[in-house]
């Protein structure tokens, strides 16, 4: 059926002024699927290798954390490529942890004054941007001995 | 489809008093989510070392099996209801829609009887050498 061009429609996201709670908004459900999806994934993987013993775990930290000193040149960039998907997945997890406790929080109905909503929204990045930091400074220095 | 009864023209369309239901379980999911993965994030950071021995001991102990599976259930259920809804937020067309959430409905089935398969056999049977 033909629709009318000049039928009223509801203003869509272009109609309003960019603000953190929409940025906030789009980035849970960003990180939401980066944890689904490279996140478990890589946690399942971790999980099996303990399971599956020495060996497979020495695989799992050969290509996820260090191949050591005989790492191939396909292992060298496995790893780089990990450091940089695992700082991805803590800093989606702090975000989407962080969010996701202000969604719960509004979901109470708190926080709906334009001023709070700005301030949770801010709050919610600088929690998550610090929580990173902290954690990958934790594991570079205690665990990879950078 | 259904055009004969009041039950067959409804039916599929959406609430019959369970309408919350969706929403409320990714509350309860993330709630849970809140608690197990502070749990896992805390006890990960507090382990002495990432070595084989030191993980596998850690993770055979039912204080930590336990939480694990519970964690692997609560989380998978939670992409279970957020992919859901990216998905009908994106894809549009109602066959790609339909294999892209069966698609969805593997992998987290999947996943997780793989996760918890994992860790049960490792608690169950012990860290082999």
């Amino acid at each position: 059926m033909a629709q009318n061009p000049n039928r009223p429609i509801s203003p869509h996201l272009q109609i309003y002024r960019w603000g953190p709670h929409m940025t906030v908004s789009i980035f849970h459900r960003a990180t939401g699927f980066v944890l689904a999806t490279a996140g478990m994934l890589t946690l399942l993987w971790w999980i099996a290798s303990i399971a599956g013993g020495q060996e497979s775990y020495a695989g799992f930290q050969a290509w996820v954390v260090s191949a050591g000193a005989e790492a191939t040149g396909l292992q060298t960039a496995a790893n780089w490529f990990f450091r940089l998907l695992g700082l991805a997945v803590i800093y989606s997890f702090f975000q989407h942890f962080f969010s996701g406790i202000r969604h719960l929080l509004m979901d109470m109905g708190a926080g709906y004054e334009l001023t709070t909503v700005r301030t949770w929204s801010i709050a919610v990045f600088i929690a998550a941007l610090t929580a990173t930091a902290l954690v990958a400074m934790l594991v570079a220095s205690r665990f990879m001995g950078i | 489809m259904g055009n004969g009864t009041n039950l067959g023209r409804v039916r599929g369309l959406g609430s019959a008093k369970h309408g919350t239901k969706h929403w409320v379980d990714q509350r309860l999911t993330a709630v849970g989510n809140l608690l197990l993965t502070s749990w896992l994030v805390l006890s990960l950071l507090m382990l002495p070392n990432f070595a084989h021995e030191t993980v596998a001991a850690w993770l055979a102990q039912p204080s930590v099996a336990v939480p694990m599976v519970l964690m692997l259930v609560s989380i998978f259920w939670h992409v279970r209801l957020g992919l859901q809804v990216l998905i009908e937020d994106y894809v549009h067309d109602d066959g790609n829609k339909f294999a892209v959430l069966t698609l969805l409905n593997f992998y987290v089935i999947g996943a997780a009887a793989f996760g918890i398969f994992m860790v049960a056999k490792h608690a169950f049977t012990g860290a082999p050498a």
